[in-house]
């Protein structure tokens, strides 16, 4: 522990000479890469919502609407990342751990939702879950509504989250030796304690990177949502949508200042995240 | 065969599709579309020279007038060839109004605009100055070569017994319309169906505004556009009547076959009037005014009608009107300027944040 500082502060010094060379060039070239790809449009999106006065930006961003929608959101995304925390967890498992006939066909499914194009993926879950629908008039008759309410929303955005946590854990996992496991069965513990004091610790700080991009990516996501969720205001209607309304009103400055709000909510999670990944990894050191 | 002479034709096409790009490019990029490229082009590929160089045309328009736009400019290509000596290419670019306006006032450069509503148009003056305000008086009847109105389709047998636009606000009836708020076809709906109970013995604006209020009230799904919501109507077999365009209408008859879906005309509707304008800023770069007025001057000629007719648009000469007459039941017409003084004031009063359409769904406090 008395190292690190020591490390640390080496690390920030840029004239330490490396091993590999290039460190100035490759900074350089990283900074002008994210300036002008993410934080150049970010910049114009800021500005634009900041061409409106500071009034019409509050009241844009908090009518009852509005928090209605951001609330929705948050909520349906929070809760198909969590699904997807754990699912996709057991998908990275049996990928990685056994071995069965069909596994790759299996393997590359998985990657499908990044895949396809979003409103494809929403027509076809609304083709599958609407009432009338094979899947969506079984679950009807057992009172359960899927398309066109928010647990229609949360399906969607599950589907497209599915990638993030597979493909975050699995790599993980397949560093992770089994003989650990042995060793903690030889050491007496048993197979709930195996799980929790052993392998979880291990895949937390992937596992928490695959929510954090499954929760980012389904808080703007809207092309798979608007098929499936029926867009009723004030019920269904998620923040992206109500983006695409006030542009539809030619209400651009409005339309950024829902944009502002939710891209600082992604920005502060995803920071959050990557401070407790962190801190993860150091009391795990 | 050897493989000269059939390598031969290829290496011209390949030229001449490199032409098109580079005078694409160039058109793209300086006042006057580039020179040298265009006739070293045309050189190689005919010995006989055209008299005027190729010219493109952009025509932006909204998502159904696909297939008419497809049929009219083959026809508009072949006629001013003929007439003018100069190929004529027109690209359709197609998608919801709202969103081809807002990509025209970003800067794609549209000569002619063919959209659904006055008021997307209206804000390519507003917002970018790209033409002059009075646009819409510069051609006959609005600017509005073709028509359409709102229809409702049910399905076969009629099991609902829906007749008039009230049987949409019974209970227990689902209606199936798209979201005001981000669909131009279903404003008309809406502006319709308000029509509507104005014009009811003893209407006025608040039993109009209650009697819309109970029809959404039945409305269990708000599509983004209206595709979607033939699409949740005919493919999830959702609802008991879709409210549309007529020539929406007509078409997924048409598509779905006849026994399935039934088309009902109510007794009162919204002449709908899409549009058109050539957009002066561009076409005054591009040097392409004279063919772009000439383009929108033929949709209106007896022949453009006839396109228009067949392709489910009601047509506004009369001869035409005549000869389809079948297709185009008569029912009472009112417009926007008529009942909602035009879309400047229909737009704000009704569709905007806090207008009436958000009042529905406001919770009463």
């Amino acid at each position: 522990m008395s190292q690190l500082p020591l490390e640390r502060r080496r690390r920030l010094r840029l004239r330490r000479r490396g091993v590999l060379p290039g460190f100035g060039l490759t900074l350089g070239y990283t900074l002008f890469y994210v300036g002008l790809l993410v934080l150049l449009p970010l910049f114009a999106l800021v500005f634009k919502s900041s061409t409106q006065g500071l009034s019409a930006f509050v009241n844009a961003v908090t009518d009852e609407r509005a928090l209605l929608a951001y609330w929705l959101s948050f909520r349906t995304a929070l809760a198909g990342a969590a699904i997807n925390a754990v699912f996709g967890v057991v998908v990275a498992w049996v990928l990685v751990r056994y071995t069965f006939p069909g596994k790759s066909l299996l393997d590359a499914l998985v990657d499908l939702p990044f895949a396809l194009p979003t409103a494809v993926a929403g027509i076809a879950l609304t083709a599958v879950y609407s009432e009338n629908a094979w899947v969506g008039s079984k679950l009807m008759s057992m009172d359960v509504k899927v398309a066109f309410t928010q647990l229609g929303i949360v399906v969607a955005l599950t589907f497209i989250g599915i990638p993030f946590v597979v493909r975050t854990v699995q790599p993980v996992l397949e560093e992770l030796e089994t003989d650990v496991e042995e060793a903690a069965a030889l050491l007496g513990a048993g197979r709930v304690q195996t799980f929790w004091r052993v392998i979880l610790p291990s895949l937390m700080p992937a596992i928490l990177t695959g929510f954090a991009l499954a929760f980012a990516r389904a808080l703007g996501e809207y092309g798979s949502v608007v098929f499936i969720s029926g867009n009723m205001p004030m019920k269904t209607e998620i923040a992206p949508l109500l983006i695409v309304t006030k542009l539809e009103q030619y209400d651009y400055a409005g339309a950024t200042a829902i944009a502002t709000v939710m891209l600082t909510a992604s920005f502060l999670l995803l920071f959050g995240i990557n401070l407790l990944q962190r801190w993860a990894r150091r009391a795990e050191a | 065969m050897t493989s000269l002479s059939t390598s031969r034709p290829a290496l011209r096409l390949a030229r001449r599709t490199l032409a098109l790009l580079a005078l694409s490019l160039g058109l793209g990029n300086c006042n006057k579309p580039s020179n040298a490229a265009p006739s070293k082009a045309t050189g190689a590929a005919s010995p006989k020279e055209p008299d005027a160089e190729p010219v493109t045309l952009l025509n932006v328009s909204y998502d159904p007038t696909r297939e008419l736009y497809t049929a009219f400019n083959a026809h508009f290509a072949k006629k001013w060839e003929a007439e003018h000596h100069q190929k004529v290419t027109v690209n359709q670019s197609h998608g919801g109004g709202g969103k081809q306006a807002r990509a025209v006032i970003d800067g794609l450069e549209a000569d002619v605009v063919t959209l659904a509503v006055a008021y997307d148009v209206n804000q390519l003056h507003d917002k970018a100055k790209l033409l002059p305000g009075n646009w819409q008086s510069r051609l006959e009847q609005n600017s509005s070569p073709y028509v359409s109105t709102i229809v409702f389709v049910v399905r076969a047998g009629n099991p609902q017994k829906i007749k008039d636009w009230n049987d949409l606000a019974r209970d227990g009836v689902k209606v199936i319309t798209p979201n005001p708020k981000t669909s131009g076809g279903a404003r008309w709906n809406y502006l319709a169906a308000w029509g509507y109970a104005l014009k009811q013995p003893g209407g006025d604006d608040a039993k109009a505004q209650s009697f819309v209020e109970k029809m959404y009230k039945n409305v269990p799904v708000l599509d983004s556009g209206a595709r979607g919501s033939t699409t949740t109507f005919v493919e999830r077999g959702i609802g008991d009547v879709l409210v549309t365009w007529e020539n929406e209408a007509l078409l997924s008859v048409k598509e779905l076959g006849k026994g399935k879906l039934e088309i009902v005309v109510p007794s009162v509707s919204i002449l709908t009037e899409p549009p058109v304008t050539v957009v002066d800023k561009v076409v005054d770069k591009h040097g392409t005014r004279a063919v772009a007025e000439a383009y929108l001057k033929e949709l209106y000629s007896p022949e453009g009608q006839e396109i228009a007719a067949k392709h489910f648009y009601r047509p506004r000469n009369a001869d035409v009107a005549a000869k389809y007459k079948q297709q185009f039941p008569d029912l009472t017409l009112f417009t926007v300027d008529d009942l909602f003084g035009g879309w400047a004031k229909a737009q704000p009063t009704h569709f905007n944040d806090g207008g009436l359409f958000d009042k529905i769904y406001k919770p009463a406090k």
